[in-house]
């Protein structure tokens, strides 16, 4: 089974697609049918992924050499593209969870579109997301990943607009997709500049030549912009700052859609991609400055965001680019095996997280200001105290998952910050002051929607048994699964490192603060949202700060500035366009017809209907051309055998 | 000696076939060109066989100088009922006419004098008529046979373009 | 040599022919007189073949099918030439081919 699976790892990603042929050309009036053939297919994924897990992190051997396989895709002279598969740690983990989480939310999904007249539909594209993301992960080379990333971006511009009816879901939708397409322009960009200079786009053939750049003639600062313009890609998909503005709207979707996008797929395909190529920008110090910035800077620019929104789901999509913006830092700063852990930890406390989101949104008829909720856990418990493990576990408190790879994310930074970079500092701080932020946050969330005086308005019920299995099996992830990374027994770095394996001692002090953060904001969450019944204290806060409030609250006015910039600049440039496209390109060719028609008014005289004229002049050229063909120019006389 | 007989035979042929034709596009009355052009077609036809071409002789004969020219006078008669004498005027064409085929006739015999040929030094064969069947009934029987349609519809379509147009515009 | 002569005789002779056809085709007035003009172009082309058919390939009678053809096509196109004529001089009551001038602007 174990050898089978390895060897035929492509049927994860194909199982999917063949699911999502089948549902729209053969069972999509069935809406049962539908999803049981969803199901089963993400389910056999995710039995082949267990299986190559297993295979592969019982073998050793393949962490220093990863299986890959591939065939001939396409090609021309001195140019060949394959497809095929690379299974190595990274990857592997990737499979497992994205297909685990991928098969929960289609359980929860059955429960939470019952009823829905586009059933099928939503099951197809779910399918066809999970089968791009699934691809994504075990391609072999780089052009094959752009074409899944691309897939994925498809699926998610369609599950984001999937309520067509609704404008905003539409612009949401729009917005995703355009937003992560300046970022696939740039990728693509970079993709081609590797390619030229390279000559290939295999990740393991790179990963051996991008070493040796300087023998393909090309110059560090070359290699530094081909790194960034591959970055740029990641900045988009993963939401970091400024292509971030996509991702909270992206909430338009269905919230199972949101879970799948924010939790396991789309955005971390942008991490993951960064740390598939760690090897390019591991040979090019300023590009790992600038994602480890601009991790860092989305990260803490994020968290201040979040503080102040009152949608749920729009609270956790904000954490979400925190959450990415802290990968990103950990790949900055040249720690794959942190970056991966902070990812498999993310996606399941988050995923667990949107999904009670949708379980609570669920019970209240789509109502998602927090504060119009309260003490929904007495009513939902199942649902609530899987939350609050979510909760713990994005706060950093031990033993949940979050703490773990969190503090691991400090950890390498720290280090970063001691061996010679002396701006680690300000990244360590950026990225513990988030760490406080995201516990305050996350817990105001959690007191104004689960506890605190009930609505009488809302009348909550408990979600049915198919959403809450995949939250308890979640949760259960997000309490044990940051286990195998811990600082004393760290199997997680063994197995996915870039370089040598990580060995930081077990710093206390570190996890002191980090835990002392953690429980800090959760205490002061507890003092705002819980003590204080009336929520005075806060409302006089944000009186008294009204202005950070409201910039905090409008997301620093990206929006609006993009909105302006689209407005002033964008439409005064188109409108320089139509005026050179009214004037100058239809001029040309309204002159070309012109000129046409009065050259033919003029001309028509010519056509005198007089065949003999015809003949004559027919006669005249013949002469003429006969002259010149034959005297003209001594070597064409041969054209009309004339002697030598 | 045979050659100069042929020479000479070529230079009386080549002044008859000229001068006809000559007269046959200057004279005024058209019924003389015609018969004028009967006078072509048959010194074409001594050509063809001083070329030991007697059978293509011979269809000119028949064909030309028959059929075609009979047909052209008929053609004249049915369309020309007033005097005959100013029947064929020329045009203000003449002018540059002249000078252009003067001119093309020139062209044509400097590349003709400057070109070398390949001259195959057999003869060609005395019965040509039983040469020219086999190739025509079997190599080219399909260009024949088109030959022979397109002949018929051609006919056809005279036929149906002079028939008589009644008042009415109606054909039949 | 066998007859002292060589094509471009032939060819020479032909031109004048072919010269003097065009010269009737472009002068003259009536219809039917550029009709025979352009037979005679015709039969200029004919020697042509002929002539190539006798000093070039002698034994493949090319040139001779050729002319044959050359000659059911005139007769074919003479005829409908005519007719075309004749249906015109109906209804012109004309044969002056400068008064045909309506297919003009």
């Amino acid at each position: 089974m174990v050898q089978f699976a390895l060897n035929h790892a492509w049927l994860v990603p194909l199982l999917p697609a063949l699911a999502f042929v089948i549902i729209v050309f053969l069972t999509r009036p069935w809406p049962r049918v539908s999803s049981t053939v969803s199901i089963a297919a993400i389910f056999s994924s995710f039995v082949l992924a267990s299986s190559i897990a297993y295979g592969v992190f019982t073998n050793p051997g393949f962490i220093e050499k990863p299986l890959e396989y591939s065939l001939r895709w396409f090609g021309m002279e001195g140019f060949t593209v394959k497809v095929g598969v690379l299974l190595d740690p990274t990857s592997t983990m990737m499979l497992f969870m994205v297909s685990m989480v991928a098969a929960l939310i289609q359980i929860y999904s059955t429960g939470y579109m019952e009823g829905d007249p586009q059933y099928s539909v939503f099951f197809s594209y779910l399918s066809l997301f999970a089968a791009s993301m699934l691809g994504l992960v075990i391609s072999s080379n780089l052009l094959q990943m752009f074409v899944m990333w691309e897939l994925v971006g498809l699926c998610s511009f369609l599950l984001i607009g999937f309520y067509t009816f609704k404008i905003s879901a539409r612009e949401a939708a729009k917005k995703a997709f355009m937003t992560t397409r300046i970022g696939d322009f740039g990728m693509l960009l970079g993709l081609l500049f590797l390619q030229i200079i390279f000559g290939t786009l295999d990740l393991t053939e790179l990963a051996q030549r991008v070493p040796a750049f300087e023998q393909f003639g090309i110059s560090l600062g070359l290699l530094t912009l081909i790194a960034i313009l591959v970055f740029i890609g990641p900045i988009g998909k993963s939401g970091q700052f400024p292509l971030h503005v996509w991702l909270p709207d992206a909430m338009e979707g269905p919230t199972p859609v949101s879970a799948l996008i924010h939790a396991a797929t789309m955005v971390v395909a942008g991490v993951y991609l960064v740390g598939r190529t760690l090897f390019l920008f591991a040979e090019v110090p300023g590009a790992m400055e600038v994602v480890a910035f601009i991790g860092a800077f989305t990260a803490l620019f994020a968290a201040t965001i979040a503080l102040t929104q009152r949608e749920i789901k729009r609270i956790l999509a904000y954490s979400t680019v925190s959450q990415l913006g802290y990968m990103m830092l950990a790949l900055g700063v040249g720690s794959l095996s942190a970056g991966m852990f902070h990812l498999w930890t993310h996606a399941f406390f988050k995923a667990l997280m949107f999904l009670g989101a949708g379980s609570v949104l669920h019970a209240l008829h789509n109502k998602a200001d927090v504060w119009d909720m309260g003490g929904l856990i007495k009513k939902m418990p199942i649902t609530g105290w899987t939350f609050v493990i979510g909760g713990l576990a994005i706060a950093g408190i031990p033993p949940f998952a979050g703490f773990w790879s969190k503090d691991e994310i400090l950890a390498v930074t720290l280090q970063y910050a001691t061996h010679g970079h002396s701006l680690g500092y300000v990244l360590f701080f950026m990225a513990t002051f988030t760490a406080f932020l995201t516990a305050f946050y996350m817990w105001r969330m959690i007191f104004l929607t689960f506890f605190g005086k009930e609505k009488p308005e809302n009348h909550p019920h408990e979600s049915p048994r198919s959403m809450t299995f995949p939250l308890i099996v979640l949760a259960g992830f997000a309490t044990l699964g940051g286990l195998i990374g811990t600082p004393w027994a760290n199997y997680w770095s063994k197995w996915i490192h870039f370089g040598q394996p990580h060995h930081g001692e077990p710093s206390i002090g570190l996890m002191l603060l980090s835990v002392f953060l953690g429980v800090a904001g959760i205490g002061l969450a507890y003092i705002f949202y819980y003590k204080d019944e009336e929520k005075l204290r806060v409302k006089q806060l944000a009186e008294r700060y009204q202005t950070l409030y409201k910039i905090s609250f409008n997301k620093y006015y990206v929006d609006e500035l993009y909105l302006w910039f689209t407005r002033t600049v964008v439409d005064a440039g188109a409108k320089v366009l139509y005026w050179f496209d009214i004037h100058v390109v239809d001029g040309i060719i309204d002159g070309m017809a012109g000129f046409t028609k009065v050259s033919g008014r003029g001309l028509r005289y010519l056509q005198t209907g007089k065949l003999q004229t015809y003949a004559l002049v027919f006669f005249l050229a013949v002469l003429v051309i006969t002259v010149v063909l034959a005297f003209g120019n001594p070597t064409s006389a041969g054209i009309l055998g004339g002697g030598k | 000696m045979e050659n100069i007989y042929s020479l000479i035979a070529f230079v009386l042929l080549s002044g008859l076939v000229l001068g006809s034709a000559l007269l046959v596009v200057t004279l005024k009355n058209l019924v003389h060109s015609v018969l004028w052009l009967i006078v072509t077609f048959i010194g074409v036809a001594g050509v063809f066989l001083l070329l030991r071409a007697d059978f293509v002789a011979a269809v000119q004969v028949l064909v030309y100088a028959g059929a075609v020219c009979i047909m052209i006078a008929f053609g004249v008669m049915l369309v020309q009922r007033t005097e005959m004498a100013g029947s064929n005027p020329v045009n203000w064409r003449f002018k540059i006419a002249a000078p252009l085929v003067g001119g093309l006739f020139i062209v044509i015999g400097l590349l003709t004098a400057k070109a070398q040929w390949v001259v195959s030094g057999k003869e060609v064969p005395t019965q040509t008529v039983e040469n020219l069947a086999p190739i025509l009934l079997q190599d080219f029987v399909i260009p024949f046979e088109v030959a022979a349609i397109l002949l018929t519809v051609a006919l056809t379509g005279a036929l149906v373009l002079v028939k008589e147009v009644k008042a009415n515009g109606d054909r039949s | 040599m066998a007859t002292g002569l060589n094509p471009s005789y032939f060819i020479a002779l032909s031109a004048a022919l072919f010269a003097i056809g065009l010269y009737g085709a472009i002068s003259r007035k009536n219809a039917i007189a550029v009709l025979i003009a352009i037979e005679l172009m015709l039969t200029a082309v004919n020697i042509n073949l002929v002539a190539f058919n006798k000093f070039l390939t002698p034994e493949a009678f090319i040139g001779q099918i050729f002319a044959i053809f050359v000659i059911t096509v005139a007769a074919a196109e003479v005829g409908l030439g005519l007719a075309i004529v004749i249906a015109i001089y109906r209804n012109r009551k004309s044969v002056n081919l400068d008064d045909f001038d309506w297919m003009k602007w």
